[in-house]
């Protein structure tokens, strides 16, 4: 064997044994200290922010959206719409997902253009009013927010169907409005299943 | 309202790095220049078999570099084909080896190209596999670029450094402590860090919904600092789990822009004039700024025939970041080679999705990948000078070594090595019938121009190791799985022995006094004839393949 091939196999060797040590450091004993820590001072996001009903029992999480419709896939009246998903089959929480699709795509104009009757439809409103997320699908498809105007558009069609006044649902939604984070980073909007939670209570 | 929040979010940004700028780029001129090594060190040393005091030719660093990436290529696609059998694997399969192959070499690239859905990995591929390589590829870079520094500043040495030892500095003393405390912030702020897999909860309505899991914010801090941008979940820092709320989305833009706008400092503290870092770092800025500030305003204006119907460009956009954070984000991301988004890019109005495009093919410099950027900007430099020298007929020199034949040749090649890939990976994927037919009916989700530029911002991702993408495209097709692999591939490597050949070379010149001849390479004149020099070469390769692509989609 000559220098060249043995100094190659000497470095093949160190870089291996570099690799390993990284791996038992970085991938496990990093991870497990940061899974530590994070158990142990934060167990609530830690954990996936969890949202419970009265009854204690886990609904979903505060972060991912949801759809709120019934079997069939069609919306129901008596809750908040949350914005169009292209994860799975609506709000799959093991395929998040956008629809890439870009802004001359005929499929996304045809959607746009359906989704915008519909919504305006469903909610007694003109097609002026309803706001762009309403028609349009999120990055991650499990955006758990909506616009504060695609709430407000909302609220008469929910407050009649739940037989309550318009007024007190108009509270509960600016009750769950957030503005953006320390006033400028993000935007206003309003966490649907919190609301929906919370207009179930209000019955209850 | 959006300028506004625009504005404030830039200036929360260079308030932050400005003020962590001396402190931070002091720190690392000082952990790649200190002769003590700490006692954990020396074990592992010892460990792993090298001698910390020796220093390396530059042949033996690149040959260190490559056989360690070697390695971490061989182990990442191991892990990923055995994954089902691994613990933790959450019922996924082995993934295929076309898709294994892309995805090791896309990390070991600090590239963190997604051919892969994060879904489909088991948390041991992605703690043990892709977080490990979210560190030591940023730690590689790095070290590439201190040894480049090294060139600079040493005199007729035949060294320059040692790889082992800059590379487990760089993780232990920077990478880590640095991922520790933003680890932390982001748990904080709800990023999920748990073994929980995959948990199915019944609904209001009475159906039923999955809720993911992982350690994500372990993984998430490092992709971000280490200018990575591997999504742990398909949808990359769009899903809530990864980036919840707007604070958080732009703490990630300060992790991203931290290292790489510090080491202008650390290049000038080891070069032995921090002027010389504060002009790369306004070279750096500038770009930054003009680049941040063309895509909002095309954003915010929303044209393009789906963005007008919805009354704005909210398509692949969450309702929580709004136009700002997405934008700001998209810069950031692309002007460094991180790649993870938190909007999709393909949807975004024709105009502005160029930019994000503009920033990759500008070679990532502004202020680029951890140690890739300033390695980039300082060949930029080089070039600058070259240029100027030929102006008044002097012959160039940088900080007072001399920029030769030999000097430009690498330089040079440097400079052609990207466009070459992009240009003939996009070339090759229309002219030849069949991978035009894979390309076209497997590949592509739109059509025309957007189509073309679905492929275009694919190998322009891949060349540059950035990894973010017109996600739109189907990336695991055996055509595409092979060639951006190969981008990847090259993109970080031939760029990488082409630095380190410069290293060696400037590192063996001896420094030549200036004169009242010497350009001052830390003068406003300066730093706008280094920033014309960036755009320029872009303008010059790329106008013509983006004149078919965003601008015939945007301007026709």
């Amino acid at each position: 064997m000559n220098t060249a091939t043995r100094s190659s196999g000497r470095t093949l060797w160190v870089a291996t044994r570099a690799l390993l040590m990284f791996t038992v450091v970085l991938g496990i004993g990093y991870t497990l200290l940061i899974t530590g820590i994070g158990q142990l001072a934060f167990p609530a996001q830690a954990n996936g922010s969890s949202l419970t009903n009265n009854e204690g029992d886990v609904v979903g999480s505060s972060l991912i959206g949801q759809s709120f419709t019934d079997s069939d896939g069609n919306p129901l009246p008596e809750y908040f719409q949350s914005r169009p998903s292209a994860a799975g089959d609506g709000y799959d929480g093991r395929s998040s997902s956008g629809t890439n699709w870009g802004p001359e795509n005929e499929d996304l104009i045809a959607a746009i253009t359906e989704r915008k009757a519909q919504v305006a439809e469903f909610n007694g409103v003109t097609e002026a009013d309803v706001p762009a997320d309403a028609v349009t699908a999120s990055s991650s498809g499990l955006d758990p927010h909506i616009s504060p105007a695609y709430a407000q558009i909302q609220i008469d069609r929910v407050a009649d169907v739940r037989g309550i006044p318009a007024e007190q649902v108009r509270e509960l939604v600016a009750a769950h409005t957030q503005g953006p984070d320390a006033g400028y980073l993000g935007e206003s909007r309003v966490n649907v299943l919190e609301l929906n939670l919370a207009l179930d209570e209000l019955e209850d | 309202m959006e300028w506004w929040m625009l504005i404030a979010s830039v200036a929360t940004l260079a308030l932050a790095l400005g003020l962590l700028y001396r402190p931070v780029g002091d720190y690392m001129a000082w952990v790649f220049t200190t002769r003590k090594n700490w006692k954990v060190e020396r074990g592992i040393y010892k460990v792993i078999g090298v001698d910390p005091s020796k220093e390396q030719s530059w042949q033996v660093y690149l040959r260190s570099v490559l056989y360690f990436s070697v390695v971490g290529v061989l182990l990442l696609f191991l892990l990923q084909r055995t994954q089902q059998w691994l613990p933790y694997s959450l019922g996924n399969e082995n993934i295929d080896s076309g898709v294994a192959f892309n995805t090791a070499i896309s990390f070991v690239t600090n590239t963190n190209w997604q051919a892969y859905s994060g879904e489909d990995l088991s948390y041991t591929v992605q703690f043990a596999g892709l977080a490990v390589q979210n560190f030591v590829s940023a730690a590689t870079g790095i070290a590439v670029a201190v040894a480049l520094v090294r060139g600079f500043a040493y005199r007729r040495s035949g060294t320059i450094g040692n790889f082992w030892v800059d590379l487990v500095r760089g993780t232990f003393r920077i990478l880590l402590p640095l991922s520790i405390v933003g680890a932390i912030v982001l748990i904080a702020g709800g990023v999920v860090q748990n073994f929980n897999g995959y948990v199915d909860v019944t609904t209001i309505t009475g159906g039923t919904q999955t809720i993911p899991g992982g350690p994500v914010a372990s993984q998430e801090v490092i992709k971000e600092l280490g200018t990575n941008g591997g999504g742990f979940y398909n949808a990359n820092a769009s899903h809530p789990f990864e980036n919840p709320t707007g604070w958080i989305s732009l703490f990630q833009c300060f992790l991203i822009l931290l290292i790489p706008f510090s080491l202008p400092r650390t290049f000038g503290k080891m070069v032995g004039d921090n002027r010389q870092g504060y002009a790369i770092l306004a070279a750096m800025g500038t770009l930054y700024l003009a680049s941040v500030a063309a895509l909002a305003a095309f954003e915010f204006a929303g044209d393009g025939t789906a963005p007008q119907l919805a009354g704005a460009a909210m398509e692949g956009k969450e309702a929580r970041f709004g136009l700002a954070q997405s934008v700001i984000y998209a810069g950031t991301t692309t002007l460094t080679s991180t790649g993870s988004v938190n909007s999709m890019h393909d949807s975004y109005t024709a105009l502005g999705g160029m930019m994000p495009m503009v920033n990759m093919l500008l070679g990532e410099i502004a202020p680029g990948g951890v140690g890739a950027g300033l390695y980039g900007m300082l060949i930029i430099a080089v070039i600058a000078v070259f240029v100027a020298g030929l102006l008044v007929g002097r012959t160039p020199e940088y900080l007072g070594k001399k920029i030769g034949p030999r000097e430009m040749k690498l330089a040079s090649l440097y400079i052609l090595v990207m466009p070459l890939l992009v240009l003939g990976g996009v070339a090759l994927s229309f002219a030849i019938p069949a991978l035009r037919d894979s390309i076209v009916n497997e590949s592509l989700t739109n059509t025309g121009s957007h189509g073309l530029s679905e492929v275009i911002y694919a190998f322009a991702s891949g060349a540059n190791n950035n990894g973010s993408a017109f996600a739109g495209l189907t990336a695991s097709t055996p055509w595409l799985t092979a060639a951006i692999g190969v981008a990847m591939l090259f993109g970080r490597f031939i760029s990488i022995a082409l630095v380190l050949a410069l290293a060696g070379s400037l590192a063996a010149q001896d420094k030549i006094p200036a004169t009242a001849g010497t350009l001052p390479t830390h003068r406003p004149l300066f730093v706008g004839l280094t920033v014309g020099t960036a755009v320029l070469v872009t303008a010059l390769v790329f106008f013509p393949v983006l004149t078919l692509g965003p601008l015939a989609e945007g301007l026709l």
